[in-house]
């Protein structure tokens, strides 16, 4: 039995004839598996969707009501047979609901990981070794430069920059699902028990995180606080809303960004962040390798980052390994970290509505 | 050491001034001595490492990387020191080292129910490396200092790499940037000791006095600012004075002034110095001189400082002479900012010294009396030493303000002769002004010659740093080619109201052509488009320009929503103008070194 006769991989995601599934395909699909609610992993329009519960209500809150034809809820450790195959969903411990699929054929063994980190998160359940025969994994930061091992850390610096300018605001860019809340999350057992401010476009994942019995504390919307009001606070918003017309409602802002680019000046910089906050919902460096070795693979694919690096790492563990080459993957975080500037066609219109309070 | 990379860290990225002073003083009240007191030298340049070279750094993490991991992080990060703090432990982290004892491969039931109660776990605990065993074993910032000041060229290497074993990315970091020199973070040595000032309240120059006296790790510095002693007195032979400065002559501030009060000299276009000499407890002369803030620069201007024969504090412009002649601000221009002077530099280039103030003689310090005895001690101070290198700047002769204006508007004829081109406007002194350091009330005025100003087309608007991170705040603006093409001519940063600004953010945000990166290209037609009123200092050519014209201090002067781009003026106006020549002066921050 050769994986591919389990799982193939196409430039659409990874596709599973022997179960008639696809797993998070960038596509519209008869019937897809899906790891997480990120958008470039969970889209609209699939004949049948199988998540579970948290993935699913995640994209029922961004895609509405219709966002799949049916739709099919697994728990952690629940084994199901599709076809000739057997799947499971694991946690991945990446966002809330995310989880690996691990799909079995006759003692043969493939993880398919999604996105995932190794390291504690007080909003979803922690990363869940799954031993395989083929491990895939993405590689957003997979170079041994990125390292993101320090979390509280980076939550100290921001409450030390609190406590140094107490006459400004602190913006912190953050992904709206996961980034967000961890970050409000990772405050709280901080000690910081001040009300912390909300952009708009949190407000229904957060809410959403706080119904399934996470405690983020007092959570407000920003939307009408006085400039004055503002100082001494930390707000969350979506990267791009820092350098928008939006954060002038705020007093001589500190613009920090939780993300684990930070880790790298030049990215930092170019995105005129002041306050670096190296903060990841992926593994880095140290836990894609750990991870790897530890699955007791003998075989690595790569889906989407710098693949580069870390299957040329893999070769020199004796591991067989190989770059996928999916497009689509990492769209959520570039669409929301890399682009400095809302898209041509309507973004002016876009600043001016988010311009109103 | 890890506080201090913390403070490195924050201000490589801090754009805004004032912040990073704040940042700086948090850093000196946080932190002991002797530490803060080394972070002071480092920001001051005061601390040089001379073995620590790049080629060591990079032959360290050879040793312990894999060459292609190397190369592909090296490629994607782009700075050496930054690869190598980041790389660093993992070089140490053999694979498959971290067992994975005690996992159960399918997660129980229970384990879900304690993430559910906010309950954090590491599955991948990484085993405890001997250093956190122990209480933070990272050196101190005064131990890597003292270190390195002692040790020697071969052990350098493996003391460096027990450093970065134990210190995180953002100490391999900063020790890295400490040792190569290379600190780069926007911090200049004033703005260190501005902050350090802050601590107790006083004005940084106070601390530029008694600068020269004091050495690294400067507690008897901090125990004065923290009130705990009295301030170090100065023994040095040869101090700093901080500098009088002037404030500038608007419209109608001469009806309220009377002639009779004053006395005028020009304003040259050079860099204004402070040449000291003195003789220390041996009897021997020393002799510096000092930038307007008091930074020694008696290196790079070895050819002067042999002129200063006699004790005495000259306030003065430093200028480059030929044949007699002063030269423009763009010849004084190639000879700074010089790493290395050597003799052919000094004689192409001979420093030059036009002395307007005497602060101290063989007497004492003269600060106290009026401007005009001064002047008068100078003129024979001058006469005595009798050095061709050191000469009088002279006054203009005046009874009315009708005579200054006529003076201030033709020197050459006003009395500056043949160096009128190197004339940017008058000084007006009181003669009764005693020397005050700052910008006291009333006492003296700069009077500029009326800049140029041109009408040119909004072509390009970046995004502002700090406050301003929002607006489109920097723009290149440009005026007609011979093709009827606009060329961009400058950049202006300034010049604008808040109220401006935001009208000006509000019509790049609706007439944006097309976007690169952080740049927005905005419409810019014959009769679409924004116009500026541009006022500027001087001009030069430029080669890195497409119009061949570089401006010196561009500012808006004037939002002219009235006016249709195609009414902008003509690069042939910017070219006359600079074939006039009376504006041939270069582009330079060092331009705010002078009496200003």
């Amino acid at each position: 039995m050769r994986p591919e006769q389990i799982l193939v991989p196409m430039p659409s995601g990874l596709c599973s004839k022997a179960g008639g599934f696809h797993i998070d395909p960038t596509r519209p699909v008869d019937k897809a598996l899906i790891t997480h609610g990120h958008s470039d992993h969970a889209r609209a329009g699939h004949g049948h969707v199988l998540a579970t519960q948290e993935t699913l209500d995640i994209m029922r809150l961004r895609y509405g009501d219709n966002f799949a034809g049916s739709t099919q809820a697994i728990t952690y450790g629940e084994t199901l047979k599709l076809g000739d195959v057997t799947v499971s969903y694991h946690p991945a411990g990446h966002v809330l609901g995310s989880a690996q699929i691990a799909v079995e054929r006759k003692g043969l063994r493939i993880v398919a990981s999604g996105d995932y980190k190794d390291v504690a998160d007080p909003t979803c359940a922690p990363f869940e070794l799954v031993p395989c025969d083929v491990f895939i994994t993405e590689a957003t930061f997979g170079l041994p430069v990125f390292r993101h091992h320090d979390a509280a850390g980076e939550i100290r610096k921001l409450l030390h920059s609190v406590a140094v300018f107490p006459e400004r605001a602190h913006l912190v860019g953050a992904y709206s699902l996961g980034k967000a809340q961890r970050v409000i999350a990772m405050l709280r057992a901080a000690g910081y028990d001040k009300t912390i401010y909300l952009h708009g476009a949190m407000e229904k994942i957060t809410a959403y995180y706080q119904q399934r019995g996470i405690d983020l504390g007092p959570v407000e919307l920003v939307r009408g606080a006085k400039k004055a009001e503002l100082a001494g606070t930390i707000t969350i918003c979506p990267p791009t809303a820092m350098s928008d017309l939006w954060s002038r409602r705020f007093p001589d802002p500190v613009l920090a960004f939780a993300s684990g680019w930070m880790r790298v000046r030049a990215r930092a910089r170019q995105r005129g962040v002041t306050l670096p906050l190296v903060i990841s919902d992926h593994a880095d460096w140290d836990g894609l390798t750990k991870t790897i070795t530890a699955t007791g693979c003998s075989e690595v694919w790569v889906t989407h980052g710098e693949e580069e690096a870390l299957v040329h790492w893999a070769h020199m563990q004796g591991l067989k390994a190989k770059p996928l080459a999916i497009v689509g993957y990492g769209d959520e975080e570039e669409h929301e970290a890399e682009s400095p500037l809302p898209p041509q066609s309507g973004g002016e219109g876009a600043e001016k509505k988010e311009a109103k309070p | 050491m890890n506080r201090f990379a913390e403070l490195l860290d924050r201000l490589a990225y801090e754009p805004g001034r004032n912040n990073k002073i704040k940042l700086i003083a948090a850093y000196f009240r946080e932190t002991e001595d002797p530490d803060r007191g080394y972070a002071l030298a480092a920001m001051t340049g005061a601390l040089t490492f001379k073995n620590a070279k790049a080629g060591m750094i990079r032959a360290l993490i050879a040793e312990r990387t894999d060459p292609a991991l190397f190369a592909l992080s090296y490629d994607y990060v782009g700075d050496l020191s930054e690869t190598v703090a980041l790389m660093w432990s993992a070089a140490s982290v053999s694979p498959g080292a971290h067992a994975r004892a005690g996992l159960s491969p399918q997660g129980s039931g229970e384990e879900r129910e304690l993430m559910w109660r906010g309950e954090q776990r590491d599955l991948f605990e990484i085993p405890k490396p001997e250093r956190l065993l122990r209480n933070d074993p990272s050196p101190t910032l005064a131990e890597v200092v003292e270190t390195l000041s002692t040790l020697g060229k071969a052990q350098l290497p493996a003391q460096i790499a027990r450093w970065l074993d134990v210190l995180d990315e953002t100490g391999r970091w900063a020790l890295l940037k400490l040792v190569t020199g290379a600190l780069r973070i926007g911090v200049s040595a004033r703005l260190a000791k501005t902050a350090a000032a802050s601590l107790g309240d006083k004005e940084p120059d106070e601390v530029e006095v008694i600068w020269p006296g004091l050495a690294p790790p400067y507690t008897e510095l901090f125990a004065w600012l923290e009130g705990r002693s009295d301030k170090p007195k100065s023994s040095d032979p040869a101090p700093f004075r901080p500098a009088m400065l002037a404030h500038a002559i608007e419209d109608g501030d001469l009806d309220a002034l009377d002639p009779a009060d004053f006395m005028a000299e020009w304003k040259w276009d050079g860099i204004r110095i402070q040449a000291v000499a003195g003789r220390d407890e041996h009897g021997d002369m020393v002799t510096r001189l000092y930038s307007r803030t008091g930074e020694d620069i008696s290196k790079s201007f070895p050819d002067l400082l042999t002129s200063l024969r006699q004790p005495g504090a000259i306030d003065g412009e430093l200028l480059i002479l030929r044949e007699g002649r002063v030269q423009s601000f763009n010849v004084l221009q190639q000879r700074l900012n010089r790493k290395t002077v050597t003799p052919k530099l000094t004689q192409e280039f001979p420093a030059h010294l036009r002395a307007y103030d005497l602060l101290a003689d063989e007497t004492g310090d003269l600060r106290e009396y009026g401007f005009a005895e001064r002047r008068a001690r100078l003129d024979a101070f001058v006469t005595k030493l009798d050095d061709p290198r050191i000469d009088l700047s002279p006054l203009v002769a005046f009874t009315t303000w009708d005579d200054l204006i006529a003076a201030r508007a033709d020197p050459a004829t006003g009395g500056a002769g043949d160096d009128a081109d190197a004339v940017e406007g008058v000084m007006l002194k009181r003669r009764d002004a005693p020397y005050v350091p700052g910008r006291p009330k009333g006492q003296w005025w700069k009077w500029k010659r009326d800049p140029m100003v041109v009408d040119a087309v909004l072509m390009y608007a970046q995004r502002g740093h700090g406050k301003r991170s929002s607006f489109y705040s920097d723009y290149t603006f440009g005026v007609w080619n011979g093709d009827d093409e606009l060329v961009p001519v400058g950049k202006a940063y300034f010049g604008f109201t808040d109220e401006e600004l935001t009208e000006i953010d509000r019509f790049i945000r609706r007439n944006t052509v097309a976007k690169f990166g952080p740049v927005r290209e905005v419409t810019h037609e014959a009769d679409t488009g924004l116009v500026f009123e541009v006022a500027f200092e001087g001009l030069q050519q430029s080669t890195r320009h497409k119009s061949g014209i570089a401006m010196r201090f561009p500012r808006v002067n004037r939002l002219r929503w009235d006016k249709p781009p195609r009414e902008a003026d003509r690069l042939e106006t910017l070219e006359k103008m600079l074939k006039q020549g009376a504006i041939s002066t270069p582009l330079d921050s060092a331009k705010t070194e002078n009496q200003s």
